[in-house]
C-alpha cells in the first residue's frame, strides 16, 4: 500500500459514520461481536481476548446532523453525547453488542445510564477508572473491575475466560502502543514529514480496525514517512492540550498546521497510548494490566493528580519532551475536565515561560477563521519574540 | 348578546379575540405592544369590538347595498381613526416643540411640522379616495412613521429644519399618542365614516342595529408574555402555552402537536383530543433557533425578513450549518460567503438549522403526532415550512400539516375559549 | 430555625478562631462527608459548597464568579467552584461574616461529582496543604459490590485515617467515632420521619425549599454531634405537632395549608433567587412533597443508617449511596417511587447549568418518569449561584404553564370546546 492509499483508507474509515468496516468484520464469521467504548481509556486487551472487536466511539464529528440527540441534552452540555445518542438512535451503532463508558467525566458517566435505558438489550458497563493516591488499593480495585469485565464479555462472546489469550492480546496491544509512540516520535522529530491530519486519521483508523490490521497499516505508513524528503517550513512547534475526549474537527487540526503551527504532541485519541510502557506478558495478566494503568499512565485531566506539584509541572514537561515552542489549550466547550484544569495548567506554563493560547471548539465547529487568526498570530509571536 | 374576550399580550403585538356564546368568533383585534400594557390590551380589545360590530352589520349591509359599499364603509372607518390619531399626534408635536426647540429656531420648526401634518392628512384622504390604493400596515405607528419620515426628509432637504430634529420630535410624540387613552371605537367613528361615504340610506338600518347591539362582555381571559401585567384578576390569567394549545385545537380540531416559532421563543406543545396540553417544551434562555435568529441573518445580509424564505428556496444544495448561535451568526455567514458559498445555499442551511432546533424541542415534548399545527411568524416562511415538513416526514412519517393565515391569533383565541368555558363549561 | 442559626453561628465563630485555638480545619464536601470521623480527631469540617450557596443567597456570588473568570476560569464550568475561588481570592469572608480559616487538610471523600476532584486540585494550588482522596466507586450497575466496599474501607484505613492522624497529631479513636455514629443513626431516624411526614395531606413540610433547612445540619458539619441530635429531635417534634394540627409549611406566601399541587422535584435549587423561586411555587399553592436534592448528602429514606457496629464499612456504604452516585435507572426508580408513595400530582426537574452530575441525562429521566407514572413532567432551567442563568420570567412562565396544565388535565373531562 502506498502512503496515499493508506491515508485514503484511514480517511474513509474516519468518515464512515455507519461503521461499515465493523459491520463487515462482524458479519465475516458467525458469532463475532464488536464492543464499543467511549473516550478516553478502555482496556481493549480484555475485549480482544474475548474474540471481540474493540471499537472506539468518538462522536459524530462535523458531518453528522443531530436530529434526535439534542432532545436528550440541554444547551450547556458538550456536544459529544448528542452525537453519540444520534449515532445510537439512528441505528449506526447496531453492529455493537456492548458499550463501555469510562469515567472520563460526569457526562460520559451518565451517558452510561442513558444507554442502559435506551439500549436495554445491550451489554453496558461503566468503567470506573481508579483514582487517588493509594496505588495498592487502586490496583486491587481495578484488577477486580477488569476481571468482572472479562467475565461479562466472555459470557457475551460465548468463550472461556482465558489468561493465555489475554496475555496474547496484551502483547498485541503492546505492539500497537509501540507503533503509536513511534508515529508520534516521527512527527515530533520531523513534523514536516508527518502532517497531523494524517497521523490523526491513522489513529482514528486504529480505533475501528482490528489491531492486527492496524499494525500492518501503521507500520507501512511509518516506513513510507521515513522515505519522505520534504523540506521543513519555518513553523512554530506546539503541543495541543485538552482535546482528549470530544475530538476537534479535522478542519481545525489542518487549520492550525496551515496557520504555521506544527503540532508536535497532542491529546487526540489519547487512550491508544495512555499506558506509557509495555504491559508484562508474564504473571497475572489482570494484575499487570491494572498495574500499568495505576502506576504508569500518562498524566491527564481525567485523573486526579495526587502530586501537589504535578499540575504545575505538566505543561513544561510535555513541551520540553516535544521540544515545543508553545502550547495551545484547545478544549471542547463545556468540557469539565479540560476547562477546570486549564487555569492550573496555564499557570504552570506561564511560570515556566512556555507561551500559550486558549480556545474552545465543538466537534462540529464549522468555521475556522478565528482559530486561523489566533494560531497564526501565536506562531508569528513565537518566532519574533521566542527563544529560537 | 353575551361575549367572551381573550387577550394575548405578546412581546411585539397584542391580540384580542371576541367569541359569542356558541363559541363562534365575533371579532379580532391587533395592535403593536407598547410600554403601557393596559393600553395595548385596551386598543386590541376595542379593535375586536369594532370588527365584531362590522360583523353584525355585514349581512344587512351586503344585502341592502352590496359588498363594495361595506368595504367602502370599513375603509372610511379606518381613515377616520387614522385622522383622529394624526390630530392627536399634531397636538403633541406642537406642544413639544414649544418646549424642546430653542426660540430662535422654533418658528421654522413649527412651520415644518404643520406642513408635514397637513400633508399627512391630505395623503390619508388621497389614500382613501384612491381605488388602486396599496395595502398598508394596520398599525397607526407604522403608517404615521413612514409618511412622516418621507416628508420630513423632503422638508429638510429643501432647507427646512434638520431631519434629526424633526424625527426626534416624532419619536417622542408617537410614544405619547400610543400611550394615551383614545376612543377609537365603533360608536365614536361610525357616524363620521357614514358621512364620508355619503350616508347611503340603504345601510342606515344595519349600522344603527350594529351600533345599538348590546355586546355584553361576560368574561375575559388574558395570556401571553406580559400577562402578569394585564388588569385581570389572577383566575383570569392563563399561560400562553395552554392558550396556544387550545387555540390551535379550535382552529384545527384534529391537532395533537403544535409548534410555535415566534421572535423570542419556540414552543413545542402536545394536546389531547380536547385541546388540553399534555406536555410542552420551551427553548432555554439561548435565542438560537428562534425567529430572531433569522432576523439577525436578514440584517446581516441587508435584505428584508420576508425575502429570506424565497431566496433560501432557490437553493439546490443547502449548506450544512452546525451552529445556530445568534452571536456567531454574522461571522459564520461572512466566512462562508468569503469561501464562495452561494447565498441561497447558506440561507437554506440556516433555515434547516433553525428547524433542527425546533425538532429537538418537539422530540423532548413527545414527538410529532397527527395532526401537526405550525404557528408563529416563522410559519409564514416557506423555506422553513419546507425544511420542517421534510424533517418530520423523515423522522415521524407523514403528518397532516396545518398552517392558518390567522395563526397570530392562536393564543388569544385559546384565551377567549377559556373565558367562555369558565362561564359555560357545557358549551362544546 | 433559630436553633439552626445559633448552631451554625457558633460553628463559624469557632472556625474563625481556629488559627488561635489550634483546632484543625478540614475542608470537605457535603456528599460523602465523613463528619463523625473528622470530628473524632477533634477537627472542624468546613464545606465549600455550603459557602458557595450561602454566597449565592447573600448576592455575593456574581462578584466572586466574575473574579474567578477574570483569573481564567471558563464561563462554561461549575459556578460553585468559581464562587468559592472568587471568595478565597477576595478575603475569604464566610456566610456569617466571619473570616474563614485556611484548611489544614483537604479531604475529598466523594467522587460521585467529578468536579469535586478538580475543585480540590484548584484549592490545593491556593492553600498548598495536604490533600487526601477517597475514591468512591459509582453504582454503574445499581449497587456497590462487596469488593468495591472493601476498596473504600481499605482507602479509609490506609490513607484517610493516617492523613487525619498526621494533620491533627491524634490517634484514631474508634470509641469516639462509634459514639458519634450512634448519634448519627438517631438523627437520621428523625430526619426520615420529618421527610416522610410529607406523605400526609396537607403536608406539614415543603420537602425542597423547606427541605433545604431540614437537611442543613445533618448534611454539613453536625452529623453525629450532640447539638445536631438535639436539633433533629426538636425538628421532629415540631413537625409532628404541625401535622397533628393539620398545618402546612411556612413559605414566602405564608402558611401553606391549602395545597393545590403536590410535587416531586429533581435537581438542586437556585440559590441567588431562592425566595423568589420558592414564592413562585407557594403563590400557586404548590407544595413539594419529595425531592432528590434532599438526598445528596445521604439517601436515608431508602433505609441506610450509620451503623456504629462497623464504623469504616458504614462510612463506605454512606459514601457509595449518596444520590448522585446512583446510576440513571436508579434515579428514575427513586423518582417514580416518590411520585407514587407521596401521591404527587406532578414532578418537576430544575436543571442547573453548573452540575453535570445531576443534569446530564435529566431529559431522559423526564421522559422515563412520565412514561412510567403517566404524569406529565415539568422542566425548568437555571443555575446554582450564577444569577446570569436565572431568568425569572422564563422560569415563571414554564412553572405556571406546567401547573395550569395539571389543572387542565384534572378538569380534562369537561369536554371538547372549539370555536366554529
Amino acid at each position: 500500500m502506498t502512503r496515499t492509499e493508506i491515508v485514503a483508507q484511514c480517511r474513509a474509515l474516519y468518515e464512515d459514520l455507519d461503521f461499515a468496516s465493523v459491520r463487515a468484520w462482524v458479519a465475516a464469521e458467525p458469532g463475532r461481536k464488536a464492543i464499543g467504548y467511549l473516550p478516553v481509556y478502555a482496556p481493549r486487551e480484555i475485549i480482544h481476548a474475548c474474540g471481540c472487536l474493540p471499537v472506539g466511539v468518538h462522536g459524530g464529528g462535523d458531518q453528522l446532523e443531530i436530529i434526535r440527540g439534542d432532545a436528550y441534552y440541554q444547551s450547556y452540555i458538550c456536544h459529544l453525547p448528542r452525537s453519540v445518542v444520534e449515532l445510537g438512535l439512528s441505528g449506526r451503532l447496531d453492529s455493537l453488542s456492548g458499550m463501555l463508558f469510562p469515567s472520563t467525566c460526569d457526562v460520559i458517566r451518565n451517558l452510561s445510564g442513558v444507554w442502559q435505558v435506551l439500549k436495554s438489550d445491550l451489554y453496558v458497563r461503566y468503567l470506573d477508572l481508579p483514582q487517588g493516591g493509594d496505588r495498592a488499593a487502586m490496583g486491587a480495585f481495578w484488577t477486580e473491575e477488569l476481571r468482572i469485565l472479562h467475565r461479562d464479555l466472555a459470557r457475551l462472546a460465548g468463550v472461556e475466560v482465558d489468561a493465555e489469550r489475554l496475555r496474547a492480546s496484551i502483547a498485541l496491544y503492546n505492539a500497537v502502543r509501540t507503533l503509536v509512540r513511534a508515529l508520534y516520535a516521527a512527527r515530533r522529530d520531523r513534523p514536516e514529514r508527518v502532517p497531523s491530519e494524517e497521523l490523526y486519521l491513522l489513529c482514528r483508523a486504529g480505533e475501528v480496525l482490528p489491531p492486527e490490521e492496524f499494525l500492518v497499516v501503521g507500520r507501512a505508513y511509518l516506513a513510507a514517512v521515513e522515505q519522505d524528503d520534504v523540506q521543513a517550513r519555518d513553523n512554530s512547534r506546539v503541543v495541543i492540550v485538552g482535546a482528549f475526549c470530544e475530538q476537534p474537527p479535522l478542519g481545525l487540526i489542518k487549520t492550525l498546521e496551515r496557520a504555521g503551527c506544527y503540532i508536535v504532541d497532542d491529546d487526540f485519541v489519547l487512550g491508544n497510548r495512555i499506558l506509557t510502557r509495555d504491559v508484562p506478558t508474564t504473571g497475572d495478566p489482570w494484575v499487570e494490566l491494572a498495574g500499568a494503568l495505576v502506576n504508569d499512565a500518562m498524566k491527564s485531566s481525567i485523573f486526579y493528580e495526587d502530586d501537589p506539584t504535578g499540575k504545575r509541572r505538566l505543561v513544561k514537561e510535555r513541551a520540553e519532551a516535544a521540544r515545543a515552542d508553545g502550547v495551545i489549550f484547545a478544549a471542547p466547550s463545556f468540557c469539565d475536565p479540560a476547562l477546570l484544569d486549564r487555569p492550573m495548567l496555564r499557570a504552570g506554563a506561564d511560570a515556566a515561560g512556555v507561551p500559550s493560547i486558549s480556545f474552545k471548539y465543538a466537534e462540529n465547529t464549522g468555521q475556522f477563521q478565528q482559530f486561523r487568526e489566533q494560531a497564526g498570530t501565536f506562531s508569528d509571536a513565537i518566532k519574533l519574540w521566542g527563544g529560537r | 348578546m353575551n361575549c367572551f374576550l381573550g387577550i394575548d399580550l405578546g412581546s411585539t403585538t397584542t391580540k384580542a379575540v371576541l367569541l359569542a356564546e356558541d363559541g363562534s368568533i365575533l371579532g379580532r383585534g391587533i395592535t403593536n405592544s407598547r410600554s403601557n400594557y393596559d393600553l395595548a390590551a385596551k386598543v386590541a380589545r376595542t379593535e375586536a369590538y369594532v370588527t365584531a360590530r362590522f360583523g353584525l352589520l355585514r349581512a344587512e349591509v351586503v344585502r341592502a347595498a352590496g359588498e363594495p359599499v361595506l368595504t367602502h364603509l370599513l375603509l372610511a372607518f379606518r381613515t377616520e381613526q387614522t385622522l383622529r390619531q394624526l390630530e392627536r399626534l399634531g397636538v403633541h408635536l406642537l406642544e413639544d416643540l414649544e418646549r424642546a426647540i430653542p426660540a430662535d429656531r422654533r418658528a421654522a420648526v413649527r412651520e415644518a411640522v404643520e406642513h408635514i401634518l397637513a400633508r399627512l392628512a391630505a395623503e390619508e384622504e388621497a389614500w382613501f379616495a384612491d381605488p388602486a390604493r396599496e395595502a398598508r400596515s394596520d398599525f397607526f405607528r407604522d403608517v404615521a412613521a413612514s409618511g412622516y419620515m418621507r416628508i420630513a426628509e423632503q422638508v429638510s432637504e429643501a432647507g427646512g429644519p434638520s431631519f434629526d430634529t424633526l424625527v426626534g420630535l416624532f419619536d417622542k410624540c408617537i410614544l405619547k399618542v400610543e400611550n394615551e387613552p383614545m376612543e377609537l371605537g365603533f360608536q365614536e367613528h361610525i357616524p363620521a365614516a357614514l358621512r364620508r361615504i355619503g350616508s347611503p340610506e340603504a345601510v342606515a338600518l344595519g349600522v344603527e342595529r350594529a351600533t345599538n347591539a348590546a355586546l355584553e362582555e361576560r368574561n375575559g381571559v388574558g395570556t401571553g408574555y406580559g400577562r402578569a401585567r394585564l388588569p385581570f384578576p389572577k383566575e383570569q390569567i392563563r399561560s400562553e402555552i395552554l392558550c396556544h394549545g387550545l387555540g390551535a385545537h379550535a382552529m384545527f380540531p384534529g391537532t395533537r402537536t403544535v409548534l410555535d416559532i415566534g421572535g423570542q421563543d419556540t414552543k413545542a406543545i402536545q394536546v389531547d383530543g380536547s385541546g388540553i396540553v399534555v406536555s410542552f417544551q420551551m427553548n432555554d434562555r439561548c435565542a438560537a433557533g428562534c425567529g430572531r435568529y433569522l432576523g439577525y441573518i436578514a440584517d446581516e445580509m441587508n435584505i428584508g425578513l420576508h425575502e429570506l424564505g424565497p431566496l433560501a428556496q432557490s437553493s439546490n444544495r443547502p449548506a450544512r450549518i452546525n451552529s445556530t448561535c445568534t452571536v456567531f451568526a454574522g461571522a459564520e455567514l461572512r466566512e462562508r460567503l468569503g469561501l464562495g458559498e452561494k447565498r441561497e445555499d447558506i440561507l437554506a442551511g440556516l433555515h434547516r438549522a433553525v428547524i433542527l432546533r425546533a425538532m429537538s424541542l418537539l422530540a423532548r415534548s413527545g414527538g410529532v403526532q397527527d395532526e401537526f399545527t405550525f404557528t408563529g411568524g416563522v410559519a409564514k416562511n416557506q423555506a422553513a415550512v419546507k425544511a420542517l415538513v421534510r424533517l418530520i416526514d423523515e423522522n415521524y412519517g407523514q403528518r397532516k400539516l396545518n398552517i392558518s393565515p390567522e395563526s397570530i391569533y392562536t393564543g388569544a383565541l385559546g384565551a377567549a375559549i377559556f373565558a367562555l368555558r369558565d362561564v359555560r363549561p357545557d358549551v362544546h | 430555625m433559630l436553633l439552626q442559626k445559633e448552631m451554625i453561628g457558633a460553628h463559624f465563630d469557632r472556625l474563625e478562631r481556629a488559627p488561635e485555638t489550634g483546632e484543625k480545619v478540614v475542608y470537605t464536601f457535603v456528599p460523602g462527608n465523613l463528619t463523625e470521623l473528622i470530628r473524632s480527631f477533634g477537627a472542624l469540617p468546613l464545606l465549600p459548597e455550603i459557602n458557595a450557596l450561602q454566597s449565592g443567597m447573600r448576592q455575593k456570588s456574581r462578584g466572586y464568579i466574575a473574579e474567578a473568570e477574570k483569573l481564567g476560569h471558563s464561563e462554561d464550568v461549575c459556578t460553585y467552584v468559581k464562587c468559592d475561588i472568587g471568595m478565597a481570592k477576595t478575603g475569604n469572608i464566610g456566610p456569617t461574616g466571619t473570616r474563614l480559616p485556611k484548611p489544614d487538610l483537604l479531604l475529598l471523600s466523594y467522587t460521585g461529582c467529578y468536579t469535586f476532584m478538580k475543585w480540590f486540585e484548584l484549592l490545593r494550588e491556593e492553600y498548598d496543604c495536604p490533600t487526601v482522596f477517597l475514591h468512591v466507586p459509582y453504582q454503574g450497575d445499581g449497587e456497590i459490590t462487596p469488593e468495591q466496599r472493601e476498596y473504600m474501607v481499605r482507602q479509609l484505613r490506609d490513607t484517610v485515617i493516617p492523613a487525619l492522624e498526621q494533620v491533627t497529631g491524634r490517634r484514631y479513636d474508634e470509641d469516639r467515632f462509634k459514639e458519634a455514629l450512634r448519634r448519627s443513626g438517631r438523627m437520621e431516624d428523625d430526619l426520615v420521619r420529618v421527610l416522610q411526614s410529607a406523605k400526609r395531606r396537607p403536608s406539614p413540610i415543603d420537602s425542597y425549599f423547606g427541605g433545604v433547612y431540614y437537611i442543613g445540619p445533618i448534611f454539613s458539619s453536625f452529623r453525629g454531634t450532640p447539638e445536631g441530635e438535639e436539633y433533629y429531635r426538636t425538628l421532629r417534634e415540631e413537625v409532628d405537632e404541625r401535622a397533628a394540627l393539620g398545618w402546612g409549611p411556612e413559605t414566602p406566601s405564608g402558611r401553606l395549608d391549602r395545597q393545590k399541587y403536590r410535587l416531586v422535584v429533581e435537581g438542586p435549587p437556585n440559590w441567588t433567587s431562592f425566595n423568589d423561586f420558592w414564592k413562585m411555587f407557594s403563590d400557586e399553592g404548590a407544595c413539594v412533597v419529595a425531592s432528590t436534592y434532599t438526598k445528596v448528602g445521604g439517601t436515608y429514606d431508602l433505609g441506610f443508617r450509620h451503623d456504629a457496629g462497623d464504623p469504616l464499612g458504614t462510612s463506605a456504604d454512606y459514601c457509595g449511596g449518596c444520590y448522585t452516585n446512583r446510576n440513571l435507572p436508579g434515579r428514575i426508580d427513586m423518582l417514580v417511587d416518590y411520585v407514587r408513595e407521596y401521591a404527587a400530582d406532578g414532578f418537576l426537574i430544575n436543571s442547573v447549568k453548573s452540575c453535570n452530575s445531576f443534569s446530564a441525562g435529566q431529559l431522559l429521566i423526564l421522559r422515563e418518569v412520565e412514561k412510567r407514572t403517566g404524569i406529565p413532567g415539568g422542566f425548568i432551567e437555571s443555575d446554582l449561584v450564577d444569577p446570569r442563568y436565572f431568568s425569572a420570567a422564563n422560569i415563571k412562565n414554564r412553572l405556571e404553564s406546567y401547573l395550569q396544565m395539571i389543572d387542565a388535565r384534572k378538569a380534562g373531562a369537561a369536554g371538547e370546546v372549539h370555536a366554529k
